[in-house]
């Protein structure tokens, strides 16, 4: 919907709140006591019944936005919100004063109990969702009291696509873009339907379940191209990221994450920053005979553009198989970072977070786009908080590492070198099979995995859902496929040190530090939205929706939903002119197939290694979409 | 109560419910593959379906297939849905589900072209040296083999291939016509092949474990963890037809080894 050509809007100077006293680091902690015990003792919580105080956890600092963002309809066309990713909403009428009378406005059952990781998508009045396999995308009438159904459309995918499907069988959202919607199915299909009245325009085969190729991520449209990656770097696959007509489905380019250069569209544009990714053909040479050819690199996670620039931006997973020590060398190009022209699919830069990954860290996660002071200088910078558990501060135009600090408990790296670009790998910590390896933090899912962060302009801050876990790699144990025997190492994660699975961070991408953290007994695996009303929503694995402050961490509002939460929330405009905050519940996911997949949590290896951390969830599968607005 | 009045009564508890389980047994459900020679085939041919028949009729209980892909969240999606009673060629001692005595043990074998003579007799044969590997993957990984070919400096030479349904062959195909030098295979599905056609040299690996990593398996039934009654009533089919399942395995030309009854089993007790 948001072309380079419509106005900008400006958010410098949008921070009354902002005080002094919270720009300087050691004062910003005594600043938070201070409003944490008024905001206690004006019983604005009365709804809270389990308030979580945040705890003042750094030296970051507060710094309205001195960047633009695109301008904001209070429409939600597409999971990120903008191509920013900033998933900001600049919507008041909820703020920090009346958010204790939010209410539940309105509910939706997708008929379907899996893991719901969906962004609701609003445009014209109507709320567009996508429920987990089987993937019946539904429309509902937003100008009709309790949203009713207006139409749904039954994609009809395989069955066999359950099987394929690593970590439930999940479904990240639509995206709305000229009177279409497009979606993608588990079995591998990209779908257009027609916004009004739900009807097919056109259906393209893209991923193949017979090869472990499933579709979970929400697409992008960017000049009329649909941007559609695959899934399942786990078993054996070749990722790719293919742009797809709107108009008529056709296959515009497709861009592989491994093999020829041809085959990447690397050509004479291509200037990554770092030596280690310069040279002809590092997508066959950097791997063992032939082993690209089922190397992985898939692409799920959520797709960045800069209209100024133009180029685009999306991470790939992590290498194939598992085992690091049967591919020897960096395996380019997973687990790491692309800039691409999105009409041509032309390969600009690429930077690898995880050379020769050991841990399944994807790169897959979120790539927040602003414009930040980098040592006294303005840079066009991307934020990424990665799943090896820095948040990488780079320059989008080249490909530079400004900053990559950590903000998860790290025994597995010692740090990034900005010379180098290199990962600094502690090699104790290495798995070698049949080896125990101990304290491996972070684990397989890395210190944050899909769950998208968000960015206030007015605060200045990223608010970084993610976990805080370690894992024990022990034992080998026999197992078995199609008739095929062999051992495999477990897997068994546990939290890191204090206890808690999961934490939010009001994080100061300047400084490189957080300025205050929430933390929850399970890992939070939903996203997060910002709002103009200085809110963070997100929710807990237990079931809890939360509106956080975001200066301070404080939790202002919660509710119980029916299960436990990890989708993305979403801010809209109804057209009664209010302000709606919309977010599924349903738990499942990776750590929640313990719940929706009615998996045996006394297995500590039960969902890959999540049977210990998890064993105590006491969340019911659910699939409920809750709307919530002020009386 | 005296401890032969309480004999008693279980004796005759017992011969109640055997006699009405003799009434009405109800048919086996065995999950099979489709599509997945030598193993299991729609057909009923695969090594497994015959066997699973025959245990089936030990037991008195008619053999009905549940076809079914046996891929990845199989056991997640299907067995622990109770979709069937059995599932066949389970790895014994596999903590997933219960399982039987070991019906067999085979082994991963290497595969050279027999003209080429180069069957190497162990991990750290110099005639590995150089060579184009093929090892089958499966699920992340590639098959247990490649970590002793690795400690052995061979890890750049290793290619990985498809282990499933219609791909299955695929590897063997390879060192026939000469794309990879050699490879290492699990023993049952390269002796189906190389029984079928000429030219193939199969030599069992060596050292059987390394590092704690074993290459021979010793194969058991797998049945739900509750079903402890049919898991001894299999127990017993399978040492009273071993004849039988040796016949059977021996007409698709599974390598076999003595099978061990020790506590060992797979690495681990059952």
């Amino acid at each position: 919907m948001c072309r380079a050509d419509e106005p900008e809007r400006k958010v410098k100077d949008v921070s009354p709140i902002l005080t002094p006293a919270t720009t300087h680091g050691a004062r910003t902690v005594a600043a938070l006591l201070i409003t944490a015990g008024l905001l206690a003792a004006c019983g604005c919580r009365k709804q809270t019944q389990e308030v979580h105080s945040p705890q003042p956890a750094g030296t970051g600092s507060m710094h309205p936005y001195g960047g633009t963002l695109e301008s904001d309809d209070g429409q939600w066309v597409r999971a990120t919100k903008d191509y920013a990713n900033t998933r900001y909403s600049t919507l008041d009428q909820i703020n920090q004063s009346n958010v204790g009378q939010l209410k539940l406005a309105w509910t939706f059952s997708t008929g379907t109990t899996r893991g719901q990781e969906a962004a609701p998508i609003v445009a014209n009045n109507t709320m567009y969702i996508v429920a987990p396999w089987p993937n019946t995308l539904f429309a509902l009438d937003l100008t009709k009291p309790g949203g009713p159904l207006k139409w749904k459309y039954d994609p009809h995918p395989s069955p066999a696509s359950k099987g394929e499907a690593c970590c439930d069988w999940v479904n990240r959202g639509a995206v709305f873009d000229s009177g279409r919607i497009f979606f993608n199915t588990l079995d591998g299909y990209t779908v257009a339907v027609d916004a009004n009245d739900g009807h097919q325009i056109w259906k393209t085969h893209l991923a193949d379940i017979t090869k472990g190729e499933t579709i979970t991520m929400a697409p992008s449209v960017i000049h009329g191209k649909v941007m559609v990656g695959d899934s399942g770097g786990e078993f054996g696959v070749r990722g790719w990221l293919a742009a797809l007509d709107a108009g008529s489905g056709k296959v515009v380019w497709q861009a592989y994450n491994t093999g020829p250069d041809k085959d990447v569209l690397i050509g004479p544009r291509f200037k990554p920053f770092y030596k280690s990714d310069q040279g002809v053909d590092l997508g066959v040479k950097t791997w063992p005979p032939d082993a690209w050819k089922i190397g992985g690199g898939s692409v799920w996670g959520f797709v960045a553009y800069d209209p100024a620039l133009n180029l685009m931006y999306y991470g790939t997973s992590n290498p194939g198989p598992w085992n690091p020590e049967v591919r020897p060398g960096d395996n380019k190009w997973t687990a790491g970072v692309w800039a691409r022209d999105p009409d041509t699919g032309e390969a600009v830069w690429f930077y690898q977070m995880s050379p020769h990954d050991l841990y399944d860290w994807d790169g897959v996660n979120e790539n927040i786009l602003l414009d930040l002071p980098v040592n006294g200088q303005q840079r066009k910078v991307m934020i990424r908080p990665d799943r090896n558990g820095y948040v990488y501060v780079i320059d989008r135009a080249t490909g530079q590492v400004l900053s990559a600090n950590p903000y998860a408990y790290i025994t597995t790296t010692r740090g990034v070198d900005l010379q180098t670009g290199q990962l600094q790998h502690i090699a104790e910590k290495a798995p070698k099979t049949g080896q125990e390896v101990r304290n491996v933090c972070p684990p397989a899912p890395g210190a944050k995995d899909w769950q998208p962060s968000s960015f206030s302009p007015r605060t200045g801050l990223v608010y970084i859902p993610h976990e805080q876990l370690c894992m024990d790699v022990e034992g080998v144990q026999a197992n078995y496929i199609a008739g095929t025997p062999y051992v495999g190492a477990i897997d068994r994660f546990y939290p890191a040190p204090g206890g808690n699975m999961g934490e939010l961070d009001g994080w100061d991408p300047i400084a490189g530090k957080p300025v205050w953290k929430i933390t929850d007994k399970y890992p939070m695996w939903s996203g997060t939205v910002a709002t103009a009303g200085d809110l963070v929503f997100f929710g807990t694995m237990d079931g809890w929706f939360k509106a956080a402050d975001a200066r301070t961490g404080n939790i202002l509002w919660q509710f119980k939903t029916g299960s436990g939460i990890i989708g993305q929330p979403v801010s809209y405009k109804g057209p009664d002119g209010k302000q709606y905050i919309a977010i599924l519940s349903g738990v499942g996911g990776w750590p929640g197939a313990i719940v929706a997949g009615n998996l045996d949590a006394r297995d500590d290896t039960a969902a890959n290694g999540w049977g210990s951390a998890m064993r105590d969830l006491k969340s019911a599968a659910g699939g409920t979409l809750y709307v919530f607005s002020l009386p | 109560m005296s401890s032969r009045f309480l004999n008693a009564l279980v004796l005759g508890l017992t011969i109640a419910s055997s006699a009405m389980a003799q009434q009405a047994k109800p048919p086996l459900r065995i999950c099979a593959d489709a599509d997945n020679a030598p193993y299991s085939v729609r057909d009923g041919s695969g090594f497994d379906n015959r066997i699973a028949r025959l245990l089936a009729r030990e037991i008195g209980r008619k053999p009905v297939f549940v076809w079914a892909r046996e891929r990845r969240g199989f056991i997640r999606e299907q067995f622990n849905k109770n979709a069937c009673d059995v599932l066949m060629g389970v790895p014994a001692g596999m903590r997933s589900v219960l399982t039987t005595e070991p019906y067999y043990r085979s082994t991963y074998v290497f595969v050279t072209r027999a003209q080429d003579r180069l069957q190497p007799v162990s991990f750290s044969d110099p005639k590995l040296n150089h060579r184009r590997i093929g090892l089958q993957i499966l699920e992340e990984d590639l098959s247990p083999p490649s970590l002793p070919l690795i400690r052995n400096g061979h890890a750049g030479q290793l290619v990985g291939f498809e282990s499933f349904g219609t791909h299955a062959t695929d590897i063997l195909r390879a060192v026939q016509n000469r794309k990879i030098d050699m490879a290492v295979v699990w023993g049952p599905l390269a002796g189906f092949y190389a029984g079928r056609s000429s030219g193939l040299a199969l030599t069992p690996v060596a050292p059987q474990v390394d590092s704690g990593i074993p290459f021979t398996f010793a194969l058991a039934v797998g049945v739900h963890k509750s079903d402890s009654r049919l898991q001894q009533d299999l127990d017993r089919a399978i040492e009273a037809r071993q004849a039988d399942i040796r016949r059977i395995l021996a007409s698709d030309h599974v390598p076999l080894l003595p099978l061990d009854r020790s506590p060992q089993g797979n690495g681990g007790p059952r």
